[in-house]
């Protein structure tokens, strides 16, 4: 049975379904949840908070969306031990929802940045990153008005001791302090980044390196709710042709992968 | 209440005022761009409304890391 990834919908989402074809082409069950639902699917591996613009971006990006029903689920899940990721948007409301740290303010020079760019992969240990290697380089779109990643300095420090900067533009991008592109929680199950993992995911539309990190979270998926794949004989087997493109993916990130 | 950035946090949309202003002849030096909210709160006294208010800040209204707030209450 394919792992099950919920992928949140709130209104003023966009990349929901992007990011659940990404997850499907990885060998996921990706499953669209709608804001107001108070539960997860059962047998939820992992949570993906897709990007957009949540409630029209109203008060600040992400307030509005944190106080959701879904997002009481989203918070059991993750003080469980669930693998949560947030992409952009989904970033922000992680941020407001206090699931991770900092905020997102308005980019510093107020330009809307949609381009590719190079992040530097902090830390290759998480279970987002770990198909990755130490210091790689991924070439991932960002596409935001508002991914200036903010902490104060006491902060920022902190973040840097106990290594929660999982990712950084390899140069400056939007003002984000330190250059930080993506940082996790204390317990390492929870990443927020700016850019969009699900908009790379096939060299077909010029960049793969964005399965990298989607096929690392389908992993986290499958280990995080064993209980549904031990309950099927055919673990692991379902889309074998999927599955397989994702486990030919390891941290080369050459890029090859989907369209095997 | 006035939500405004706080001190010495970069407040871009207050600079690109700021440039417009100066643009178009005014001598302005800084410019910080904040938002007032105006809230109907039910309360036993002023007092109350505006430990309320305050409770609504941390909550939702602001983010302490990058706003301060100021409440003013009427009766």
């Amino acid at each position: 049975m394919p792992p099950r990834v919920a992928v949140l919908v709130f209104p003023g989402s966009n990349d929901d379904r992007d990011a659940a074809w990404a997850l499907r082409a990885l060998g996921a069950d990706a499953r669209l949840v709608w804001h107001a639902e108070h539960e997860l699917p059962p047998e939820t591996g992992a949570v993906v908070l897709p990007g957009g613009f949540s409630y029209g971006d109203y008060l600040r990006c992400g307030a509005i969306a944190r106080s959701a029903n879904v997002m009481d689920a989203v918070r059991r899940f993750a003080n469980e031990g669930g693998p949560v990721l947030g992409i952009c948007n989904g970033f922000q409301i992680l941020c407001e929802a206090g699931l991770l740290p900092g905020v997102l303010r308005p980019n510093r020079d107020l330009e809307f940045v949609c381009r590719d760019v190079a992040l530097r992969v902090e830390r290759a240990d998480t279970i987002f990153t770990r198909r990755c290697s130490d210091g790689q380089r991924l070439t991932i779109p960002v596409k935001h008005g508002e991914g200036c990643w903010f902490a104060d300095q006491e902060l920022y420090a902190e973040l840097e001791a106990s290594h929660q900067i999982v990712l950084r533009y390899a140069e400056d991008c939007n003002g984000s302090v330190g250059d930080v592109a993506g940082v996790c929680n204390d317990a390492g199950n929870v990443l927020g980044l700016m850019p969009h993992p699900e908009h790379a995911v096939d060299p077909l539309l010029g960049r793969a390196d964005g399965a990298l990190l989607l096929a690392a979270l389908v992993d986290a998926a499958r280990e995080h709710a064993p209980a549904s794949a031990a309950a099927d004989s055919t673990t692991g087997q379902a889309s074998p042709s999927a599955v397989g493109a994702a486990q030919g993916l390891r941290g080369d990130g050459s890029g090859r992968a989907l369209a095997e | 209440m006035l939500v405004r950035p706080k001190a010495g946090i970069l407040d871009p949309q207050g600079e690109a005022v700021g440039g417009s202003l100066r643009k178009l002849g005014f001598a302005v030096g800084g410019a910080r761009v904040g938002r007032l909210i105006d809230l109907e709160v039910e309360a036993a006294s002023a007092e109350d409304a505006r430990t309320q208010v305050e409770r609504m800040c941390q909550e939702l209204l602001a983010n302490p890391l990058i706003e301060s707030v100021e409440i003013e209450v009427q009766e």
